[in-house]
């Protein structure tokens, strides 16, 4: 669609416009990290970040969220919640994380006829208008243009900031975009032929910064054969199984479903779960499919690089690098999958 | 009806059978719908699984034990294990809990008409072929030779008793009971359910077998049923996860990429042969 411009010293005036019409979203600083909060004024963001640290899959997918509640006791009543059905605006988005939901969209909104939705995911995603920004400057593990995408991506986002100096250049994607500019004030102008290459260049400048690639092409045969290879064991002596990685993935979805409760009431609360933590396959009857680290680790590895790219067709990593950053030992997941196409079979 | 999957529906206890007394206690909890148009209309396969919710405790996935035949209710038979079944355990007739469901693939009852079915079952693994035999015998004429083989730990393990002396009783199904160490009184074999399995060498011939029981149980029974000459596409079992979501969302009950609670429960061996993952 059509490329517009905006002046960076606009972008309070848009913020709080939109603030005004919509549940803004966007990147703030807090305790020392970038996380996505809602806003009410413009005052609050802060672009001057690559990437929070809890990816904005947050919002669609919460840590934490109600799924019903209920009254117990003599008479048991299930109580239905009523849905936030405001309208969203994610500002600041960058692209590898908006990637992050299209990745998952086919696990919570199903991909086949008889498939179950699920609500909560489904609908805050529906009402959500993404607006990314690129990244200029990508970080020293960024490795998105290994997935065939781009700092500056369309992809997965309805518009697209771009920071060419003294302005943004727009890139407006879908219709959904459209409509969300069309109903601002007109802030905007429209792109010369020169912003256009400017654009360009800050983008082509950002894939030169990127020095890391993960190899993955054959990834998913080569781990058909390897299940039981000894890598698995020597990546999991490094691991202590805290978690953070599956934390901060834009792409891990695994939740588990808890009751809290007093005598007369309670509800259900469904909350962020990790395959690194042994409790979460255990049986009842003490038995345990993935008793150790390298199970899980294995397992963890395979659904990204296996079983998501055989159900869903498309690998379960965006390329953004978290998991790299905040390891505690230093668990590099491109080496990871260095090594498996390193192996010799 | 809500478009909440996560929301289970109200139903009452309404009969509870204690099938197994003691550390290994298993109770049969008969589970009415409030709801009538709810209670008319549910309908499942033999092999589909309810998730059964106690508020403020949790849930947990549970074979459906009773048969599509029997209208009106459905049954699970559950053996007291865990926070959930504990609290079911303690449960009396009126009392409320939730369901959704029913969840997950089933046993081909409509593929398997004409042919012989071989149960194999162990312990509380014949929860969900009680389902299926039921249904078969209330189908009686749609299929084949009808031979069941069911071990326990002890005489005192053994579930659905009643069941298995009545139908040791009917000519149109063949019943061989085993528990696994020697007892006063026992006239029946002694010893493990694959041992029985290799003893009573029943003919592949037309014939589906299907098994159910603790992992080693089930690994052994597939050796022996594959050295009696029955084909991977002749045999099959139902497997059970931790679960959560049910379906197919909440990540934990993968194996390999196939997810138990909406590509499973019912496996043949021809799937899982070949499947790696952790079990």
């Amino acid at each position: 669609m059509e490329n517009l411009v905006m002046s960076k010293e606009k972008l309070p005036e848009m913020l709080t416009e939109i603030a005004s019409k919509y549940a803004l979203f966007g990147p703030i600083e807090e305790n020392g990290f970038t996380s996505f909060k809602q806003i009410s004024n413009s005052q609050e963001i802060n672009l001057d970040y690559l990437l929070s640290r809890i990816s904005p899959k947050s919002l669609i997918f919460q840590q934490t969220e109600t799924l019903f509640t209920f009254s117990k006791g003599k008479e048991v009543k299930v109580n239905t919640l009523k849905t936030d059905e405001a309208k969203r605006v994610i500002f600041g988005i960058r692209p590898c994380d908006a990637r992050g939901y299209s990745i998952l969209d086919p696990v919570f909104e199903g991909k086949k006829e008889g498939d179950y939705k699920d609500p909560f995911y489904t609908k805050k995603r529906n009402r959500s208008t993404l607006i990314g920004l690129s990244c200029n400057k990508p970080d020293v593990n960024c490795f998105c243009t290994s997935f065939d995408d781009s700092p500056a991506s369309m992809k997965n986002v309805d518009i697209l900031f771009t920071d060419i100096g003294e302005k943004y250049l727009i890139d407006i994607v879908t219709e959904k975009g459209k409509e969300l500019i069309e109903n601002l004030s007109n802030l905007f102008s429209k792109a010369s032929e020169e912003d256009g290459e400017l654009r360009k260049k800050v983008e082509q400048d950002a894939i030169d910064t990127i020095t890391r690639h993960m190899n993955t092409e054959g990834v998913v045969e080569k781990l058909d054969k390897m299940f039981d290879h000894e890598l698995w064991q020597k990546t999991a002596m490094r691991c202590v199984g805290c978690g953070i990685c599956t934390f901060l993935c834009p792409t891990c979805h695994c939740f588990d479903m808890q009751d809290e409760a007093t005598l007369k009431e309670g509800a259900r609360i469904r909350v962020w779960d990790s395959c690194m933590y042994p409790e979460y396959t255990m049986h009842a009857s003490g038995h345990n499919p993935r008793p150790a680290r390298m199970n899980r680790v294995r397992n963890r590895i395979y659904h990204k690089f296996n079983y998501f790219p055989k159900n869903d067709k498309i690998f379960a990593c965006t390329g953004c690098g978290r998991c790299i950053d905040y390891c505690p030992v230093n668990i590099d997941i491109i080496d990871v999958i260095a090594k498996v196409k390193e192996v010799k079979i | 009806m809500t478009e909440n999957p996560y929301q289970p529906i109200l139903a009452t206890v309404i009969d509870i059978k204690e099938e197994v007394s003691g550390k290994r206690a298993i109770k049969t909890f008969k589970i009415e719908f409030q709801d009538e148009e709810v209670k008319e209309n549910f309908s499942f396969f033999p092999g589909q699984t309810i998730m059964i919710s106690l508020f403020g405790i949790g849930e947990c996935m549970f074979a459906i034990s009773s048969s599509p035949t029997e209208k009106g209710y459905i049954e699970v038979s559950v053996m007291k294990l865990g926070k959930v079944t504990d609290a079911l355990h303690e449960m009396s007739v009126g009392d409320t809990v939730g369901a959704r469901g029913p969840y997950g693939n089933h046993f081909d009852i409509d593929g398997w008409k004409k042919k012989n079915l071989l149960f194999i079952g162990g312990g509380i693994g014949q929860a969900p072929l009680r389902s299926l035999i039921n249904y078969c015998l209330d189908n009686r004429n749609d299929y084949g030779n009808l031979e069941v083989i069911y071990g326990a730990r002890t005489s005192e393990d053994i579930c659905f008793k009643e069941k298995f002396d009545e139908m040791q009783k009917q000519q149109d199904v063949d019943v061989h009971l085993s528990i696994d160490v020697e007892e006063k009184g026992w006239d029946h074999f002694v010893g493990f359910v694959p041992t029985n399995l290799q003893r009573l060498n029943p003919s592949p011939v037309n014939t589906i077998a299907i098994t159910c029981g603790p992992p080693i149980m089930i690994k052994f029974v597939i050796q022996n049923l594959l050295e009696l000459g029955f084909k991977e596409n002749q045999i099959y079992t139902t497997l059970e996860m931790r679960m959560k979501c049910g379906i197919g969302i909440c990540g934990r009950c993968n194996i390999g990429n196939l997810y138990v609670c909406k590509d499973g429960p019912v496996f043949s061996y021809d799937q899982l042969k070949d499947l790696e993952g952790d079990m």
